[in-house]
């Protein structure tokens, strides 16, 4: 897959959403390319959540282009998104608590999804390693049998990149995945992250600028529901009305 | 060993316990009929009452089986299950009114006796191909899971869940009481149908005829069993636990979540199609009161008290809550609807999942 510049994968084009008068999104214009590692970072109310949201297809635009690839996503529902090969994230962690890890993991597998093909799944041994190798990235792998309810919040978070990653996505949309996690455990899901990018594209809002840092990339604020700045960590962090904005309120 | 020496209930001995109790049920209640024949004089000997209630419990074991794999695993809280069940039971009814034939009181050679009472001239179009028991049969399931299809795919396509789903389950099975009720509907109004007389050439109120449906029960029951076990332990199993517990996260995995629910309901109301027509000869009697909302709680309540996502619990709650009402509206009729309230509240406040969470301490779903 060639990375690099002038190979979109996702391109939203002013993009507004409007609830009952109030702009989630205003005018909002983003472009991440194939292979590209990005974080989205903005104070509360920005509108990062709402932008996942209408990228994922769970809620419509108002006005706006959003488009994957070729395809135009704001036709299409959450499971078609999903299978076009866009994951998501969820800022809180979100997963099946009465199934243990690895089910959780066979779960997100990318397979035909229907009720008779998932009646006539047989997990083959090439699924089985692929599973386990997955669990071995993000370091649960002794933790495989145990319910996703009793796992620590950080191996929740990490199993629930270990399912997006299990979707075998394009684009991995994460949303605050060191949001509660100790420092160690922030700097493992950098590298996690770090590593993901490059096969597939990756867009991480965090409000955590330390890990932002840590990430190493492209960073995109959002203020209002707009873009307000772009450019590398030390370029926004310099950025006179991005100073305003996290500091002058 | 005594009681007292019992080691606590470790997970493997109480599935243990569990498997040998099931088994021992099954054989006990494929010993009923059997037993029944034995002369009248004998210890072991079983009256012709218990056999005829055994096989009615079974049926409704079949209808909890039903609910259980919808509610239990899928998270659809139906409150209108008992309409499906009445539908098969009506079509089950459509076919022994057929075959009584000459012998009703009017003796028309085609038209049951409520219709000649009401003037009919022939038989209405949805009744035809009901003296055939084959059609009857595929349409007591077949418009059980019509109607879910219809209702299920409205809702779950509006992503209308929880107590919103239950309400309109319930409003279903009301409307069709009401319908029912209405004697221009062509399904014998208040009345319904009774006074059946045969069934596949054998006469009904008789010891074989019971026996023979009381074993075509069984059968629907294990069928119906082995298949629901098959579902849970698929990866459809999982899905339909994952859709309960996390509705919206499945469709972020790129699952159609209302085709899922869409199977999963449309066989559950199958199942309990079939169940009301094996009822129905068992009973001798169908009636647009086997519509009231009353009965699918009560369905909801045997699922709950026996456990909840367990299929065994489910039969176990059947069975239990039946054998209780039995007998207390025999010693204290009043009483029912009081203990079936209180029943309810015990469980969900003191035994979550039910009569099988005593057997198995960790077992999920």
């Amino acid at each position: 897959m060639s990375g690099g510049a002038g190979n979109p994968i996702l391109y939203l084009d002013g993009v507004s959403v409007v609830f009952d008068g109030f702009k989630a999104l205003n005018d909002l214009s983003l472009i991440v390319e194939a292979g590209e590692l990005r974080a989205i970072i903005g104070p509360n109310g920005a509108g990062k959540t709402t932008m996942m949201d209408v990228i994922t297809g769970k809620t419509r635009p108002t006005a706006g282009t959003v488009r994957f690839r070729e395809h135009d996503l704001t036709r299409l529902d959450e499971a078609a998104i999903a299978t076009l090969g866009i994951g998501r994230k969820f800022q809180k962690p979100t997963m099946f608590d009465a199934l243990t890890a690895f089910e959780n993991l066979e779960l997100a597998c990318k397979a035909p999804r229907g009720p008779l093909a998932c009646l006539r799944w047989v997990l083959s041994p090439a699924t089985r390693r692929r599973i386990e190798g997955v669990a071995e990235e993000i370091g649960l792998t002794s933790r495989l049998g145990d319910r996703a309810g009793v796992l620590s919040h950080g191996q929740r978070q990490w199993l629930e990149i270990g399912m997006l990653l299990m979707q075998d996505p394009e684009l991995l949309l994460v949303d605050e995945p060191v949001a509660g996690m100790t420092d160690q455990e922030t700097e493992h899901t950098a590298d996690l992250l770090r590593r993901i990018a490059g096969e597939r594209s990756v867009v991480v809002v965090e409000h955590d600028l330390e890990f932002v840092r840590a990430l190493g990339c492209k960073v995109t604020v959002l203020c209002e529901g707009a873009m307000l700045s772009e450019g590398s960590i030390d370029h926004v962090q310099n950025d006179p009305r991005v100073i305003e904005v996290y500091l002058g309120r | 060993m005594t009681p007292a020496e019992t080691p606590a209930p470790e997970r493997g001995t109480a599935r243990l316990a569990l498997r040998l109790l099931l088994m021992a049920a099954i054989l006990i209640l494929a010993m009923l009929p059997v037993l029944n024949q034995l002369p009248v004089d004998s210890a072991l000997h079983v009256s012709d009452f218990i056999v005829s209630i055994g096989g009615k419990w079974i049926t409704y074991a079949v209808l909890a089986l039903a609910i259980d794999l919808a509610w239990g695993y899928a998270g659809i809280l139906s409150l209108g299950h008992g309409a499906f069940f009445a539908l098969g039971g009506y079509a089950m009814g459509m076919h022994l009114m057929r075959l009584i034939g000459t012998r009703g009181v009017y003796g028309h050679p085609v038209l049951p006796d409520f219709m000649v009472f009401l003037g009919y001239k022939e038989l209405p179009w949805y009744w035809l191909g009901f003296e055939y028991f084959p059609y009857a049969m595929l349409m007591a399931m077949v418009v059980p899971g019509l109607l879910a299809l219809i209702i299920g795919f409205l809702a779950f396509r509006s992503r209308i869940t929880g107590v919103y789903l239950s309400i309109i389950t319930q409003a279903m099975t009301y409307a069709l009481m009401l319908a029912f009720f209405r004697n221009d509907m062509g399904f014998g109004g208040n009345n319904g149908f009774t006074d059946f007389k045969e069934l596949l050439g054998m006469p009904l109120q008789t010891a074989n005829a019971r026996a023979v449906l009381y074993y075509a029960s069984l059968a629907l029951l294990l069928v119906s069993l082995l298949l629901c076990w098959r579902i849970a332990a698929s990866k459809l199993g999982r899905v339909l636990v994952a859709i309960r517990d996390a509705e919206s996260r499945v469709r972020f995995l790129g699952y159609d979540v209302t085709q899922h629910k869409l199977f999963v309901f449309v066989l559950s109301a199958m199942i309990a199609g079939l169940a009301g027509a094996l009822y129905v000869p068992q009973v001798g009697i169908i009636n647009p009161g086997e519509f009231s909302p009353g009965n699918s709680i009560e369905a909801v309540i045997w699922v709950a008290v026996g456990g909840r996502g367990s299929l065994i619990g489910a039969i176990l709650g059947a069975f239990s809550v039946n054998a209780l009402k039995t007998w207390l509206t025999t010693v204290a009729p009043d009483l029912w609807l009081f203990a079936l309230g209180g029943l309810f509240v015990a469980v969900t406040l003191f035994l979550p999942r039910g009569l099988i969470g005593l057997f198995s301490r960790e077992k999920r779903a």
